[in-house]
Formats: C-alpha cells, structure tokens, sequence
C-alpha cells in the first residue's frame, strides 16, 4: 500500500512495505473488533428508563474468556510480527551482501558531501569524485556506503529506498542498499541538527550505467578546467 | 496523625498559610492544575504559529509575525518540552494525585504538607526557568526535545548557549519537584488509608498514580545524573559526551530514552486511572476485573524499563540489539491491549448515562486505541526503518499523548470540578466543546499519518526544500491538519469560560452530584480543610459496588455501613 504514496527505489523497499502491511492487516482486525465491541456496547447498553445494571465482577468464568481467548491470540499476533519484523531488519541492516561499489557519506551543519568511486571503481583512491548535496548510483548496483559526521548527530534518509541511517561523530557507520527505479529522488537529513536542519536536503540520481558514465566524465572534465 | 487532625479541625488556616505558604492538599492541587494549564496555553500558541508556518511557510502569522528557522526549531522543541513536563505532568499528577489521594484514601492532608508545599515551589521555578529561556539572546533552544548532543552540548552547533542551559535546568527542576511529590505520593497511599482501606479497597486512579509514581522515581535517576553532565558539557566545558574528547553522544539516547519511555506510561496511567472511576460511575458497573487491570499496569510497568532502545533502531547502536528490543516493545502490546479490552468489558450490560466526564472517558479509550494499533508497525524494527521521524511517529504519539495529557485531564476535571470548586460546570457548553475538540483533535492528526506514510520526516520548516514532499496533495493534507488545529484551539475558549464562569457562577454543587462511591463524594463540597471533620472515615467494601444485587440503590458508598 505504501508504493501508491512513494515508488519503492531499493531491493529491500518491497520487503518493508510488505511486512508494514502485514502489521496493517493483523492489527487492523484487531482495531475493527474492538473498535466494533466499544462502540456496540456503548450504543447498545445506553441509559434506559427501568433497566438496571447487572453486578459483573470480572470473575465469572464464561465472561473472562472474552479477555483471556484475545489475550492468548494476541501472543500468537505478537509472534508472527517479530518473526516478520527481525527477518526484514536482519536484511537490511545486519546482512550485507556482496559489494558491487562503494559510496562514502560525510554529513555535515548543514551539507552533504559524497565520495563516489570514480572511473576506476575504487573509493579511497585519487580519482575519487567528491560531489555536495548530489548522490549518483547506478541501477541494480549492491553499493556498501560508509557514513561520517563531522560534528552533530545527522540521519542519511531516502524515503524511496526505506533506508534511514543516523551518522554519529566519531564513527564509521556502514550499510548497503540496491537502487531498482531509475530517476531523481529526495536525501533527506532525518535528525534534528540546528537551525539549517529544514535545508538539509540532497538529490539522489539514479542512473543507467551509461548514464553514470557520461555524469563521470562530465564532472571530470569540468574538475580539470 | 488523629492529634494532628484535631488540629486541623479547630484551626482554619489564615490568608498567608492559605494563599502564599499553603500546606493543604487541594490548595496545591489547584495551584498545580492553574499552572499546568497556563502552561498548555503556552504549548497550544506554538502548536498553532509552527502549524501555520508550515501550511503556509514564510507567510506572516497572527500574533507571531514571521517564523524564522530558529525559532521554528525553538518552537517545536519547547511545544514538546512543555506539554510532557509542565502539562501533563503537573495535572495529571500533581494536581489529580494531591487532590485525589488524601480524599479519596480517607486521610486529612497528604504525608509530609510542607514537602508537598516545596514540590510546587521548585515546579513553578523550573516553569519560570523554561519560559524565560525563550526570551534570553540567541533565543530559546531549538535542538527537540530529545535534546541529543553534541547539539545540545556545544553553543557552536546550537547557537543557543543561553537557551540550551537554561532550558535543561528547567528540565532538571522540573525532575526534582516530581521526586519530591512522587514520594509524597506513595507515602500517604502507603500510611494514611482510612480504617478499613485494603489495598483491593483502593480506587484505580489511587493505584495508577502511586504506580506511575513509582515508574518516574525508578526510572530518572539516570536522566538527572546525565542531564548534569549534559549541563556541564554546556558549561564547564567537559567531554562526557564529545567523541573528540573520549565521550559518547549515544550515552544520552540511552539515559534519556531509559527514562522517556517509562515516562509514557508515567502520565497513561494516571489518565487510565481517571477513566477508571468514570466509566464505572455512569455505566453503574462494577470495574471488571479491578485485579487483573492492576496487574496489566503493573506488567506494563515493569516491561516499560526493557523497551528503551526502539527509540534508536537506527541511531548506531548494534543492530542485533534491535532484535531484543523489538520481542520486548511489540510483548508491551499485550498488557496495553488487555487493559482496554477490560475497560471496555466494564461497559457490558451497564447503563450508560453521556454526561461530559463520561463523553470524554468514552473519547479517550477511542483515541488511545487508534494510539495504541499505530505503535506496532513503529515498534517492529523492520518497518521502523523507514517510519522513524517521519510524520507517522508524531501522529502516533499524538494519538497516545494528547487522549492522555488533554483528554484524560479534561475527562478529571469535568468529573471532580463540582468537588473541587463546588459548582456544577455547564454541561450543554462541556459536550460541545468535547466534541469541537475531538474533531479537531483527529482532523488534525489523521493527515499527519498520511503524510508521513508519504515519507514527510520531522522538524523540518519549510518542505519547498524537497521537492518530493512540496507536492499540492501533501500541502493540500497539511492545510487540513492545520486548520484542524484552528478548530481545536478556538473550542478551547469554550472550556475557559466554562471553568471560570462555573466556578463563581455554576449552580451549587451537592456532595455527591454522580452518586459515586469513592470516599471523596461523602464530604461536602469543596471540602473543607482537614477533609472529613473530627472522625475519620471507616471503609466497610471496594470503591465500585454499583448496582449490587438485592439493594434499592444503585450505588454503595465505601463508608457506608452494611
């Protein structure tokens, strides 16, 4: 149901909607039965002239099962959505499949500065591609990302790939994510950060191999000018 | 104690002890409530100047003028601040558990008077504290409520060195006056109960105030040691959490998340316990299940200390620890659910009188279960990754929040107003401004959830910066929410006058206007220094023994003999 509100952009984006729709559905029933309980019993047991209350204590076995039955099922509920909820965690963020590029994510007050890989594939070395607010990955490319903050806690978040990652100071935070739809997308900083955190924002291109190539060598040349 | 009490019976206090140095329960009490109240004025006016800067950003609002992003940022993280620490705290604590406790446990004044007396005094000093922090150079802290350093620490990234250090000295206040008070609390729960006043004997909201009491003490020591030292990286220029020098900046997520999350639970159940006493009161119904709903609080309470760290899935910490924290976070649903499950089997084959105190109860089990449901796709780490600091968080915590802080509150005090100040509200103007309220309530929040499914994340000024959210259809849901918003606050007028006329000009209340049980309802109204007179009461059976079988009446006050 998510797509209909934001296309899904990474290989995992399909596997969390999924699983928030199967949360949307069981505690939804959940939510129409008792929503449906509370207010038939509001309407049905309104004040009438002549009629009583009963004297219920909550001991009375055939009425506490109403409690204890749900109760028990709710568990079972329960189950299925952790085991749900850790397999699509334990994908995206504890797995990490086999590299294919790398990008390096330095967030500052109030930029983003990225390291893409370059001609020769290889982050770290001196044709690295250091460009501001401006993200370019190719398509069905596995990238591995390592991300940096130089001075207050920033979150690197792509509401099109599901992904939100925080960046602390002094650390080296690593990931990955699969780009599947090609186009241009919002990077958006989803940490409180100061007075510029509103401006935060970064673009993300998602390319076809041609397509990265002839950006690579478009901004190679304009760097050598 | 009954020596004391005689005292009391034969010495009416004189205008200083009575106005300036009070020692009296329900005096405290009212002082309480005012404050939070003026308080939540303060809150609504951010509420309504960043909501009219984000429907229509950069225009010039009433009032406010124009909304920088500095002040934007101060205005949602002191709107948060303020309504959980000087709203909702001090009405639904402090000023329903003062004037609650010694009433309804049959007892004269609370434990320790004077501690009660100091508990206020540093509250409405940290409340000064927060409100001057606005108006110092560099403006009011901007950094959320959540307050993470290094932002917070260091003036270079905040910009607010002021700001930020007053605002956590008010935070911290604000802590210790709590303390004093919970203690307070739990001591005259624990030691002055009439004779006769088991602990089943007890009513609910007696039960869920001390609980919650018990929470906040077990739970903000940490918070007050790492405020401190958050306090001292502002100022004395220490490391504790720079990563530069040594610190840590995660270790205040955990202090402060070790105490936010219990801290839900510390104003949900007060406000649970409210609606405990009026649901059962105007459906004629005996609680169902008064044990078992204990236990689910007090289950809810000790799960609430395990559930910390589904505040930072994505925060850096290991990501198996998520694992952990997801069983514990979606297992809390269980107690939670149960609870509104008997809450709601209390209503079966009641009679079911609308009056406002009921119109509100009935509103805040709506609301909550809406709160509730949402929780659970925020809970389970998988679909957290995207939902965090998205809009759906602020519209399911509002969902939880505002049924607790506004309509739990506004719920005790339609209910307990003809005890409190002894007149009748107006119950014509009381029900439409419930519903006013609860329309605007969920016109506001219901966009949010779609907005932030859409992917709109938090704090943010002005959405024209990206261009995936500055769609028409989303500006066009955040306009209805922010009208909504008009709507909610205009109602509120409604409520002013109603409390201030009732007050001087309602009709005059009886002792006991809703033929309820509890042992406030037996004393005049309001009831006089010293509560209950020369004898203290005696408490013959539990507080919800409404239509009991093979009696005429349909209720049976506790101290009534049989």
């Amino acid at each position: 149901m998510l797509k209909y509100l934001l296309p899904q952009g990474s290989s995992f984006a399909g596997d969390i909607d999924f699983l928030f729709l199967t949360i949307f559905v069981i505690v939804g029933f959940w939510f129409v039965l008792t929503m449906g309980m509370f207010l038939y019993l509001t309407v049905k047991y309104r004040r009438q002239d002549g009629v009583k209350a009963e004297y219920i204590t909550g001991k009375e076995a055939n009425l506490k099962r109403w409690i204890t039955i749900p109760h028990a099922l709710i568990i079972l509920c329960d189950i299925v959505l952790i085991v749900g909820a850790v397999r699509v965690w334990y994908m995206v963020k504890q797995d990490l499949p086999e590299q294919g590029d790398k990008v390096r994510i330095v967030a500052q007050q109030w930029a983003w500065t990225f390291y893409h890989s370059g001609p020769d594939g290889e982050l770290g070395t001196p044709d690295d591609i250091a460009v501001v607010d401006e993200l370019h990955v190719t398509k069905d490319t596995v990238y591995h990302f390592q991300g940096e903050s130089l001075d207050v806690i920033h979150s690197f978040s792509v509401p099109t790939f599901r992904l939100k990652q925080d960046l602390i100071p002094g650390r080296e935070i690593s990931g990955w994510f699969k780009p599947t739809l090609l186009g241009e997308y919002d990077i958006q900083c989803a940490e409180m950060c100061g007075i510029g955190h509103g401006v935060m924002g970064a673009r993300l291109f998602v390319e076809t191999p041609e397509q990265h190539e002839a950006w690579m060598q478009r901004v190679t040349a304009m760097a050598s000018k | 104690m009954s020596a004391d009490h005689a005292d009391h019976a034969h010495h009416e206090p004189t205008f200083i002890e009575k106005y300036v140095f009070p020692t009296d329960h329900k005096f405290i009490a009212t002082q309480y409530l005012v404050t939070g109240l003026c308080m939540a004025l303060i809150g609504g006016f951010f509420s309504f100047a960043f909501r009219m800067q984000l429907a229509w950003p950069g225009s010039d609002i009433p009032v406010f003028g124009h909304m920088s992003p500095a002040e934007y940022n101060a205005a949602i993280t002191n709107h948060g601040t303020i309504m959980i620490f000087w709203v909702a705290m001090p009405v639904l604590i402090a000023a329903f558990g003062n004037f609650l406790i010694p009433l309804m446990i049959g007892a004269d004044d609370m434990a320790f008077p004077r501690l009660n007396r100091l508990s206020y005094q540093v509250f409405l000093i940290s409340a000064i504290v927060i409100v001057a922090s606005l108006f110092v150079p560099g403006g009011g802290f901007g950094g959320a409520w959540t307050a993470y350093p290094p932002l917070s620490a260091e003036a270079v990234y905040n910009l607010t060195p002021l700001g930020s250090s007053m605002w956590l000295t008010a935070v911290a206040l604000e802590f210790v006056a709590f303390l004093i008070g919970g203690i307070n609390f739990i001591v005259t729960a624990m030691n002055a109960r009439a004779p006769g006043m088991k602990w089943d004997y007890v009513p609910m909201v007696v039960w869920m105030i001390c609980i919650a009491s018990i929470l906040f003490m077990g739970s903000v020591g940490p918070l007050v040691a790492g405020a401190v030292m958050l306090l001292f990286d502002q100022t004395l220029n220490t490391g504790f959490y720079d990563p530069t020098r040594g610190g840590d900046p995660i270790l205040w997520q955990h202090l402060f998340w070790f105490f936010g999350h219990p801290e839900v639970y510390v104003v949900l159940l007060p406000a649970t316990g409210i609606v405990a006493e009026i649901i059962t009161t105007f459906s004629r119904k005996k609680l169902f299940g008064y044990q078992l709903i204990l236990f689910t609080a007090i289950g809810t309470g000790v799960l609430s200390f395990f559930v910390w760290a589904h505040h930072q899935f994505v925060a850096g910490i290991d990501p198996r620890m998520a694992n952990i924290f997801t069983i514990t976070t979606v297992l809390i649903s269980i107690p939670i659910a149960e609870m509104l499950f008997l809450f709601i089997a209390t209503l079966y084959k009641g009679s079911i009188e609308f009056t406002t105190p009921m119109l509100w109860a009935l509103g805040f089990i709506f609301c909550f279960l809406i709160g509730g449901v949402t929780g659970i796709p925020l809970g389970a780490s998988g679909s957290d990754i995207y939902l965090h600091d998205s809009y759906f968080v602020i519209a399911h915590f509002h969902y939880t929040f505002f049924p607790i802080a506004f309509i739990g509150s506004f719920a005790g005090i339609t209910y307990w107003f003809p005890k409190w100040f002894g007149r009748m509200m107006n119950a014509t103007v009381g029900k439409l401004h419930f519903w006013l309220t609860f329309i605007g309530f969920n016109g506001i929040f219901m966009p949010l959830f779609v907005v932030g499914l859409a992917g709109q994340h938090r704090r943010i000024y002005n959405y024209e910066h990206f261009p995936d959210l500055s769609t028409p259809d989303l500006q066009m849901l955040r306009i209805m929410a922010t009208c909504s918003l008009l709507l909610l606050l205009a109602s509120q007028t409604l409520f002013i006058w109603n409390f201030f006329y009732s007050m001087w000009f309602g009709k005059k209340a009886p002792a006991n206007p809703w033929n309820a049980n509890t042992l406030e309802w037996t004393v005049q109204s309001p009831p006089p220094h010293g509560n209950f007179g020369p004898d203290f009461p005696t408490v013959y059976r539990g507080p919800y023994e409404y239509s009991a079988p093979g009696r005429d009446s349909d209720f049976w006050p506790q101290s009534e003999p049989s």
